[in-house]
């Protein structure tokens, strides 16, 4: 294998998509007659990092797996860009390959008797792409994890360890859009800043476009200018996260949550005393 | 008079493949009144082992010792199996983390409750029935009756949360553990549970012991804070106090996490440093 040339390809084909947006209209998913997600709404500009936040069951993980093809929905999804037309539709390789999801649970989401070189080389294969070994060189590189995890097994990784690979695995397909599902709840309070300041690195560094799920309000405002409330499958608000930190929120369902982020406070025990 | 609950110097260790024996919890020494202690840490820190070992639950393949470790004037390492169980659940019991998990699934929550009550008193069917009922209403659950004979897939997970505190606190201990009681829970839910749990530790004059890994969460909740660290306590905290924190790892685990209104890019990580562990 030619090291020397790996630079020039590792920035080839994908690159023709430069700075991707995401806009959803109308997105509903169902399932029976439970209405999971109800008409949602929302664009995410080219480099915009954009945050879905509610509680469970109020349908934010179900709009990030509508995306990308993993929930049958009914509405549009597109992709924004300059060259609109030539934007791949959503469900094609293309798409899949521009578009990539980081789970949860990074016990649940890497395969357990795969090694590190094998989760990483298995999106290549899907996708055609060659010099896999400059790029999985590259992609371990990128999350802050030397060579010398390369031929690990997950359950040799720490949590951390294992988002980071998740996320090298999305990276290494250089998509233009990542789509982040509680990356982090799954996480020790330290190991949750060390991913973050990883996420917010590279979306800087690549110019990436996040849309991020999380019930975790201080995380998403610090990583997301912006952010969606969602309860029960609808869209309560959408607002600025400056907005949000100065309390200039509409909805009563979103101060709710406010109140609840600002943690335990003693009322109760003090109307009894 | 000794205090509730005496643990000095501590140690849980395991069985490691090589032959020898891994430390999880490595000397942790504290005193417990009525009253309210949280344990913080990150995982692998052995809070949660610290917890199993005082409720006698610790794994049986793992070493427990201590110089001391006493309930109530009980030596907890020397008594008999059978005193053990008549305190496990009777005299100390626990919340675990998940109720999904750690309810049983074939059983209806008001049978749990029952068989918990029946197992520590001896009370009539029909007594045993109303106690339950009275215990799901305390925790705040409208309808009873109704809960009573729903099985655990069938109640929301803060539902599932309150039912099981119900089941805990039915036999009236004098000691509750709480193992990351809401850390499953929506931010809502687990304030609504939270004060349901503190109300109830208030009326009926309970030690609480509250494992967690949110720093921020115990500062409200207890009384005192032990901070723990590969094993160790390596600071304890007044509540409300941890802005005064003055270990380098406490501080570093503050200022980790991100907070509301604060533009703090990038985040302050945390530097582990060898002789925290020592």
């Amino acid at each position: 294998m030619n090291q020397a040339s790996a630079p020039a390809s590792v920035t080839g084909t994908a690159s023709q998509y430069k700075s991707v947006g995401l806009e959803v209209q109308n997105l509903r998913v169902e399932y029976g007659d439970f209405v999971a997600v109800a008409d949602t709404s929302f664009a995410v500009q080219a480099g915009d990092s954009f945050g879905i936040v509610g509680e469970s069951g109020s349908g934010k993980s179900t709009v990030l797996r509508a995306i990308c093809g993993l929930a049958a929905s009914t509405g549009r999804v597109q992709l924004l860009g300059p060259l609109a037309q030539t934007l791949p539709a959503p469900g094609s390789k293309p798409f899949r390959r521009l578009v990539q999801m980081v789970f949860q649970d990074p016990y649940g989401s890497l395969h357990p008797r795969h090694t590190v070189d094998k989760i990483l080389a298995e999106p290549l294969a899907i996708h055609g792409i060659k010099n896999e070994q400059a790029r999985i060189e590259q992609a371990l590189d990128e999350v802050g994890l030397g060579q010398g995890f390369r031929f690990r097994y997950p359950h040799q990784l720490s949590g951390g360890q294992r988002q980071r690979i998740a996320v090298a695995r999305a990276l290494i397909l250089e998509p233009q859009i990542l789509l982040l599902d509680e990356p982090t709840s799954a996480l020790d309070a330290s190991v949750q800043a060390e991913v973050l300041n990883l996420l917010e690195g590279l979306r800087i560094r690549r110019g990436l476009t996040f849309i991020m799920v999380s019930h975790d309000l201080a995380v998403v405002t610090h990583l997301c200018q912006r952010l969606m409330v969602m309860q029960r499958g609808q869209t309560v608000e959408l607002l600025s996260s400056g907005d949000l930190t100065a309390n200039r929120t509409k909805d009563p369902y979103t101060q709710k949550l406010m109140q609840a982020s600002g943690g335990f406070r003693r009322t109760l025990a003090v109307r009894q005393k | 008079m000794e205090p509730m609950l005496v643990v000095d110097d501590l140690r849980v260790a395991f069985p490691s493949r090589d032959g020898g024996w891994v430390e999880a919890v490595r000397g942790v020494s504290f005193v417990l009144g009525r009253e309210r202690l949280g344990i913080v840490g990150e995982s692998g820190s052995g809070k949660s082992q610290t917890g199993r070992a005082i409720m006698g639950l610790t794994a049986p393949d793992a070493r427990v010792s201590a110089r001391r470790l006493s309930f109530n004037g009980v030596d907890l390492l020397y008594c008999t199996p059978a005193q053990r169980r008549a305190l496990r659940g009777g005299r100390i019991a626990m919340v675990l983390q998940d109720p999904k998990f750690s309810l049983n699934p074939v059983m209806t929550i008001g049978q749990q409750i029952v068989e918990t009550l029946q197992a520590h008193s001896r009370v009539s069917a029909a007594e045993a029935r109303l106690q339950a009922l009275a215990a799901l209403a305390s925790v705040q659950i409208d309808d009873p009756k109704r809960v009573f004979k729903l099985y655990p897939h069938q109640v929301s997970g803060g539902m599932g949360q309150r039912a099981m505190i119900a089941m805990m606190l039915i036999a009236r201990p004098d000691l509750l553990i709480a193992d990351e009681p809401t850390s499953a829970l929506d931010v809502t839910v687990q304030l609504e549970v939270l004060e349901i749990l503190d109300a109830l530790v208030l009326q009926r004059g309970m030690g609480l012991i509250f494992i967690s890994h949110d720093l921020r969460l115990v500062s409200g909740f207890c009384d005192r804070i032990l901070v723990m660290y590969a094993g160790r306590v390596v600071e304890e905290l007044p509540a409300g106090g941890l802005t005064n924190a003055q270990h380098p790892y406490t501080q570093g685990l503050l200022n980790c996490l991100p907070k509301l209104g604060v533009d703090q890019h990038p985040l302050p990580t945390l530097k582990r440093q060898p002789e925290w562990a020592q």
